[in-house]
C-alpha cells in the first residue's frame, strides 16, 4: 500500500534522517537540564526512521538498521533500564539511588539517570518502530 | 554473605544446561556438591546453636519498606536447613541414577536446585516479606517438578491442582502475614516472637490466625486440603522423596512451629490445630490402606505424619513440642528413605503396584534390608528412632487438654493403620511368592542405594543412641519452638507405662490388619462413592465454576469490540471516582474565572475539535478534528510553560497521524452502526465522565489536603539530582521505578501489536475446539 515516495520525499528523507537522529541524541543528552529527555528523543528518532520508511519502504529501512531488529532495541532499552539500578546496589545504597561520576578530561557528567534515560530512548524507539514496521509489513504481505 | 551463598543456588540452576554439556549424566554429582557444602556449613554452626545461641545474619533488602534479607539460624531453622541440604544432597545423587539418560534431566536439575534454594530461604528467613517470597517460590518450583512429565495429562493436571491449592493458601498467608506485621508493628519474626502477649490480645488475632492457618494447612496438606498431595505423586520419585516427605509439605508445619511462641497457646490455636491435626492424621492413614500403589500409600502416610505434627503443635505442652521435633526428624529420615525405595522398586520392576510384586528379597537384598529398617521406623518398632517419636506422641496425646478423647481415638487408630501401611510396604514386595513383574528385577545401582541406606542407617543409629540427636539439635529446635529453653532427654526405654502398652496393642492390631489387608480393601471399596465426594470433588466443582465464570465474563466484558472495552473502562472509572468524590467527600470549589482571551481561543478550538469528531460523517474528518484537539492541548501545555509536555504531545500527535495513515485504508467503509438509543447512552456516559473529571479537577484545585510534593522536587532537583529540567528529573530519578514500569508496558504493547499482526494462528477448522482445550489443558 505504502509506495516509495516521490523524488522530493526521497531526497528530503535522505537528508533529514541523519539530522533528525542527531537532533534526537541532542535532545536526549540535554534532557536533564533543558526540555528533552529519553522519551521525547525516542519519539523524534522514531519519526526519523518512519520518514525513511515512507520514502524507501521496509526493506531499505532494514538495511539502514543493519543487524538491529527494532525488537532487539526494545530489549536493549529495558536491559539498560534495569542495569542502571545495579551501581547503587554495589555502593550499598537503596535501590535506584542515582550515582554520578565525572569523566575526567572532557568534563562530562555520567550518571545512572543518563543510562536509564538511554534505556528509555531505546525502548521507545524500538517499540514505535516495531509497531510501524509490523503494520507496513502486513500491508506488503496481504494485497 | 551466607545469603549470597544460598542464593548462588539460583545462579547454579541457571547454569544447569552448561554443566550438563560439560559433565553429561554425571552433572548430578556436581550439583550435589552445592547442598553438601551448605550442609557442612550448617553442621559447623551446630555447636554454637546447641549452646543456645541464635545466629543472626543481617542483610538489608529494601530498608525503607522494612524488607530485609536477614537470615536467622536457631535450632528450628538449623534442623530444617540440615534436612533440606542433607536430604537434598542424597536426592540429587539418587536422581542421577533414577533419571539416568532422561532427555529432560537438565530441566529437572534446574527446577530442583531452584526449589532447594527457595526452601532454604524459607526456613532461614527472618523478614515476613522474605518468608512470603520464598514460600511462593517453593509453590512455583514444585509446580514445575510435579509437572515434570509434561506430556502426561495427569501430571499436568496434578501439578496445576497442587499449584492452585498452595497458591490460594499463599494468598491467605499474605493477608495473614500483613495483619501479623500490622498487629505486631514489626516485620521481623524474631521481634514478633518476643511479643506473643501483645499479639494474642490484639483485635486482629482471630482473622490473622485464620489466614495464616489457611496458608499453612494448604501447604502442608491438612484435612480438607489433603487431596493434592497424593495426586502430586505424578512427579518423578526423587521429587516425591524430597518435596513430599521432608521439605515442601513441611513448610506449613515450619511456619506453625515458627509462630508457636507468638501465636500459640490460645484456645483457638489449641483446639483448631489438635482437632484438624488429628483428623488429618486419621484421614491420611485410613485412605492409605485403600491403595495398592506404593507411592500413594506413602503419600497418604505422609499426610498422616503431617497431621501428627500439627496435632502436636496444637497440644503445645513442653512434652508435645519435644515429641514434635523428634517425630519431625524421625519422619523425614524414614519417609525420605521409603520414597527412594519405592522409586527403586518402580525403576527395577516397572510397576508401582505392591500387589504385583512379591518375593523380591533374593533379587534385591540391599533394598530389602533398607526398606525393612525404614518401615520398622515408620511402624514405630524399637529400637528405631520412629519408636521414640511414637512413644512421645502417645504421651503428649494423653496429656492433651482440648478434646482429649477424640484426639486420642483418632491418633490411636491412625497408629494402627500406619503399622499396617508399613508392613505392606516392607513385606509385600519382598516376601511371599515370586511374581512376574513387567521388568526383570535386579539390585539398583549404588547411586540409588546410597540415599535410602544413609537415611535408614540414621534412623537406626539415632534409635540406638537417641542422645546423639536429643541432647544437641533437638533441644535447640524444641527451645526455638517453645520460645523458652527446653531440655530434650530421649531414651528408648521409658518403663512400662500406658504409651508402651498402646504401642504394643497397636502393633498387634496393625499386624492383624496387614494379614487381612486384601479383604479389608475389598470391604473398603464399598466406600468409594462416598470418598469420591470428598474435598477433591469440591475442588473440581470450584475449578469448573471458575471456567464458567471466566467464559461468561469474557463474553460480556471482553467480547472483542473496542467500543465495549471503552464503555466498560469508562463506567468503572465513573463508579470509582464518583463514589469517592460525590459520596465520600463532598465536592467543594469556588470558580474564579481569570482567563486571558488567547486561552479562551485555544480551549474553544479544542472543544470544537472534540465536538466535530463525534458528529463528523467522514473518517478523515474525524481524524483531522481529533488532531486539532491534540495540537490545541499541546499549545495549552506550552502556554502554561510545560515545554516537555508540549513537545511530547506534539510528537504523539504526529505519531498518531502516521499510524492512522497506515491503517486508514485497511478499515471497512465508514458507517454508523449505533442505534439512536445507543448514541444517547454513549452521550450520557461520555458526558458524565467529562463532568465528573471537571468536578474532580476543580475540587482538587480548591482544597489542599496534603502539602504538595512539587515544592520539594523543585527545591531539590538541582542540588540533589543535578538536573534543572524537573520533568526529566522526575522521570529518570525521583520516579524512575514508575518509568521503568512504563517502558515495560510500552514494550509489551509493541510486542502485542507484533504478535497480533505477525503470529496469527492458522485458521481452526472448528470453533469449539479451542474452548475445550482451555478447559482441561
Amino acid at each position: 500500500m505504502v509506495k516509495s515516495g516521490t523524488i522530493i520525499l526521497n531526497t528530503a528523507a535522505r537528508l533529514l534522517m541523519p539530522l533528525q537522529l542527531l537532533f534526537s541524541i541532542f535532545l536526549l543528552l540535554r534532557g536533564h537540564d533543558e526540555p528533552g529527555g529519553g522519551f521525547i528523543a525516542g519519539l523524534v528518532a522514531a519519526g526519523a526512521f518512519t520518514l525513511y520508511l515512507f520514502a524507501f519502504g521496509v526493506s531499505a529501512t532494514k538495511e539502514v538498521l543493519r543487524m538491529l531488529d527494532p525488537r532487539d532495541l526494545i530489549g536493549m532499552g529495558l536491559l539498560l533500564g534495569m542495569i542502571s539500578v545495579v551501581p547503587a546496589w554495589f555502593m550499598g545504597e537503596a535501590f535506584l539511588t542515582a550515582q554520578w561520576w565525572t569523566i575526567p578530561g572532557i568534563d562530562f557528567k555520567a550518571s545512572t539517570p543518563l543510562i536509564f534515560d538511554i534505556g528509555v530512548y531505546l525502548a521507545v524507539l524500538g517499540s514505535v518502530l516495531t509497531m510501524v514496521m509490523t503494520l507496513m509489513e502486513v500491508d506488503k504481505d496481504e494485497p | 554473605m551466607m545469603q549470597l551463598a544460598v542464593l548462588s543456588g539460583f545462579a547454579l540452576a541457571a547454569f544447569a544446561p552448561l554443566f550438563h554439556r560439560w559433565f553429561g549424566d554425571r552433572a548430578s554429582f556436581v550439583f550435589a556438591a552445592y547442598p553438601a557444602a551448605l550442609a557442612l556449613w550448617f553442621l559447623n554452626q551446630l555447636p554454637a546453636v546447641m549452646a543456645g545461641e541464635t545466629l543472626v545474619l543481617a542483610m538489608e533488602w529494601v530498608p525503607s519498606l522494612g524488607m530485609s534479607l536477614t537470615f536467622v539460624v536457631d535450632g528450628l531453622s538449623l534442623l530444617f536447613a540440615l534436612l533440606v541440604t542433607g536430604i537434598g544432597t542424597l536426592v540429587l545423587i539418587y536422581a542421577g541414577g533414577y533419571l539416568k539418560g532422561h532427555p529432560d534431566l537438565m530441566r529437572f536439575h534446574l527446577a530442583i536446585l531452584a526449589f532447594m534454594v527457595s526452601m532454604l530461604g524459607l526456613v532461614l528467613a527472618d523478614g515476613l516479606f522474605t518468608l512470603f517470597v520464598f514460600w511462593e517460590l517453593t509453590s512455583i518450583t514444585s509446580y514445575l517438578l510435579i509437572g515434570f512429565n509434561h506430556t502426561d495429562l495427569e501430571a499436568r493436571k496434578s501439578a496445576r491442582q497442587g499449584l492452585f491449592v498452595t497458591v490460594a493458601g499463599g494468598l491467605a498467608l499474605m493477608a495473614g502475614l500483613a495483619m501479623l506485621g500490622v498487629a505486631g508493628e514489626s516485620w521481623s519474626l524474631r521481634e514478633l516472637n518476643a511479643m506473643g502477649d501483645v499479639l494474642r490480645e490484639h483485635d486482629l488475632y482471630t482473622p490473622l490466625l485464620i489466614c495464616l492457618l489457611l496458608g499453612a494447612f494448604t501447604k502442608s496438606a491438612q484435612f480438607p486440603f489433603h487431596f493434592w498431595l497424593p495426586n502430586a505423586m505424578a512427579a518423578p520419585t526423587p521429587v516425591s522423596a524430597y518435596l513430599h516427605s521432608a521439605t515442601m509439605v513441611k513448610a506449613g508445619i515450619y511456619l506453625l512451629a515458627r509462630l508457636q511462641p507468638s501465636l500459640g497457646g490460645t484456645e483457638m490455636w489449641t483446639v483448631t490445630l489438635s482437632v484438624v491435626g488429628a483428623l488429618t492424621m486419621f484421614t491420611g492413614a485410613f485412605l492409605a490402606i485403600r491403595h495398592t500403589n506404593i507411592k500413594k500409600l506413602l503419600a497418604y502416610s505422609t499426610i498422616m505424619a503431617l497431621g501428627t505434627l500439627t496435632m502436636l503443635l496444637g497440644i503445645g505442652t513442653e512434652g508435645a513440642l519435644i515429641a514434635f521435633v523428634t517425630f519431625l526428624l524421625a519422619h523425614s529420615l524414614y519417609k525420605g528413605s521409603l520414597f527412594m525405595v519405592a522409586g527403586i522398586l518402580d525403576h527395577e520392576t516397572g510397576t508401582k503396584d505392591v500387589t504385583a510384586m512379591g518375593g523380591l528379597r533374593p533379587l534385591m537384598p540391599i533394598t530389602a534390608v533398607v526398606a525393612m529398617v525404614a518401615a520398622l521406623s515408620l511402624a514405630g518398632v524399637p529400637p528405631l528412632f520412629g519408636f521414640i517419636g511414637k512413644e512421645l506422641m502417645f504421651e503428649s496425646v494423653l496429656e492433651a487438654s482440648a478434646w482429649r478423647w477424640l484426639v486420642l481415638l483418632l491418633a490411636f487408630s491412625a497408629a494402627i493403620l500406619t503399622i499396617a501401611v508399613a508392613a505392606i510396604i516392607a513385606l509385600r514386595p519382598f516376601f511371599g511368592q515370586r511374581r512376574q513383574t513387567p521388568r526383570v528385577a535386579h539390585e539398583a545401582p549404588a547411586s540409588m542405594l546410597l540415599g535410602p541406606a544413609v537415611l535408614a542407617v540414621l534412623s537406626l543409629v539415632l534409635g540406638l543412641l537417641p542422645v546423639l540427636a536429643g541432647s544437641g539439635l533437638l533441644t535447640a529446635a524444641a527451645s526455638a519452638v517453645a520460645g523458652t529453653p527446653v531440655e530434650v532427654k530421649l531414651s528408648l526405654w521409658h518403663g512400662i507405662n500406658l504409651p508402651l502398652l498402646m504401642s504394643l496393642v497397636s502393633l498387634a492390631l496393625g499386624y492383624l490388619l496387614f494379614k487381612r489387608w486384601d479383604r479389608v480393601r475389598a470391604r473398603l471399596a464399598l466406600l468409594d462413592p462416598l470418598i469420591s465426594r470428598g474435598p477433591e470433588a469440591g475442588y473440581d466443582a470450584l475449578m469448573d465454576g471458575v471456567v464458567v465464570v471466566s467464559e461468561w465474563q469474557t463474553r460480556v466484558l471482553q467480547n472483542g469490540y473496542m467500543r465495549n472495552y471503552i464503555l466498560v473502562m469508562i463506567l468503572t472509572l465513573i463508579a470509582l471516582i464518583g463514589n469517592s468524590l460525590l459520596l465520600r467527600h463532598a465536592p467543594q470549589f469556588h470558580i474564579a474565572l481569570d482567563v486571558q482571551f488567547h486561552e479562551v481561543v485555544v480551549v474553544g478550538t479544542m472543544v470544537m475539535g472534540a465536538l466535530f469528531a463525534t458528529i463528523s460523517r467522514s473518517r478523515l474528518g474525524a481524524v483531522v478534528s481529533v488532531g486539532i484537539m491534540g495540537f490545541s492541548i499541546a499549545l495549552l501545555f506550552i502556554l502554561f510553560s510545560a515545554p516537555d509536555l508540549g513537545i511530547t504531545q506534539l510528537l504523539v500527535e504526529t505519531l498518531t497521524v502516521i499510524l492512522l495513515v497506515l491503517v486508514l485504508f485497511r478499515l471497512p467503509r465508514f458507517s454508523s452502526l449505533s442505534t439512536p438509543l445507543e448514541r444517547v447512552r454513549d452521550v450520557a456516559v461520555a458526558g458524565s465522565l467529562g463532568g465528573l473529571i471537571t468536578l474532580l479537577i476543580l475540587t482538587s484545585w480548591s482544597i489542599d489536603q496534603f502539602v504538595p510534593i512539587s515544592d520539594y522536587m523543585i527545591a531539590n532537583s538541582a542540588p540533589l539530582a543535578h538536573g534543572r529540567n524537573i520533568v526529566n528529573v522526575i522521570l529518570v530519578d525521583y520516579r524512575a521505578l514508575d518509568t521503568l514500569g512504563e517502558i515495560f508496558v510500552l514494550a509489551l504493547a509493541a510486542i502485542g501489536v507484533f504478535a497480533m499482526l505477525k503470529l496469527r494462528a492458522p485458521e481452526k477448522p472448528k470453533k469449539s475446539a479451542p474452548a475445550k482445550e482451555n478447559a482441561d489443558g
